[in-house]
């Protein structure tokens, strides 16, 4: 009884002060952090690749025509890259509900280096010798920013 | 037209990601398991704040394809970067984070780098 008395007591209390600032709330480690930012990393590139890959394979021009982009939709590749960048919406909002958006974004920032890969694979985009540099500068700055903590605030407990 | 999509793209995604980042803190930690997402695609439909930066993220996105039409992915991409300085600040300043040196160099880093690639 006391024990359950105890952990109420815990439970109704809320994180300690400890938790607040310096170390993550109790649910997700920093490397469930990295990993998931990974994940959103993957989806959004890939997705991006598809979705540009689709459009500029379409014979009409856009514009500002509502029509000619429901029918860009109906392109496999499109279609495809849509649903993989529905997937890094939601993965993101679950980042977003783990990190700090000032901690999410840089890390995410990796992905501007798989954009630029993908892009000169794949779709024949001339990217120029600097890139390495720039590869090297985001990755540094990623990983300084991988270095502070990734909540300013512990989150409250999600409603089931 | 190119750099006026490319305003419509930092413009909304700014207001997007500042509205998004509020409201996932206020929700708590969610999982990304297969029930995870139907919750997280429920509360993108249910949460004003959300709703509003969806809205802001589809404008952008439309944005976003006409863009990588008339401009290389290459550029696109790195391009719309230039919210990320932006969004650092207004973190500190809106959201109340803790952004503090390391943060901001590693910010300024990234989007040099993201510059560099988009020569």
């Amino acid at each position: 009884m006391t024990e359950l008395a105890q952990e109420m007591e815990v439970v109704f209390a809320g994180p300690s002060e400890e938790l607040s600032v310096g170390s993550a709330a109790p649910g997700n480690s920093k490397l469930k952090t990295f990993l998931l930012a990974f994940a959103v990393v993957l989806f959004n590139a890939v997705g991006n690749l598809c979705l540009a890959w689709g459009m500029k394979h379409l014979t009409e021009s856009m514009g500002w025509n509502p029509l000619g982009y429901l029918r860009a939709i109906l392109n496999p590749f499109v279609a495809g890259g849509i649903a993989l960048l529905i997937l890094w919406l939601l993965t993101r909002m679950a980042l977003m509900s783990w990190a700090d958006l000032s901690f999410a974004l840089p890390l995410t920032g990796v992905g501007y280096v798989l954009a630029a890969v993908l892009g000169r694979v794949f779709l024949d985009e001339a990217v120029s010798p600097k890139h390495w540099i720039g590869t090297l500068l985001i990755f540094a700055g990623a990983a300084i920013v991988g270095t502070t903590t990734h909540q300013t605030e512990p989150r409250p407990e999600p409603e089931r | 037209m190119k750099w006026a999509l490319l305003a419509v793209i930092v413009g909304c995604t700014v207001l997007a990601d500042l509205l998004q980042s509020y409201e996932m803190k206020r929700s708590g930690e969610q999982s990304v398991g297969a029930r995870g997402l139907v919750r997280l695609l429920r509360l993108a439909v249910s949460r004003r704040y959300l709703v509003l930066a969806i809205a802001c993220m589809a404008i952008s996105f439309f944005a976003f394809m006409a863009l990588v039409q008339i401009a290389p992915l290459s550029f696109a991409v790195p391009a719309s970067a230039a919210s990320l300085v932006l969004e650092t600040f207004l973190a500190k300043f809106v959201l109340k984070e803790a952004v503090g040196k390391r943060r901001t160099a590693g910010a300024l880093l990234v989007l040099s780098g993201v510059l560099l690639l988009a020569r």
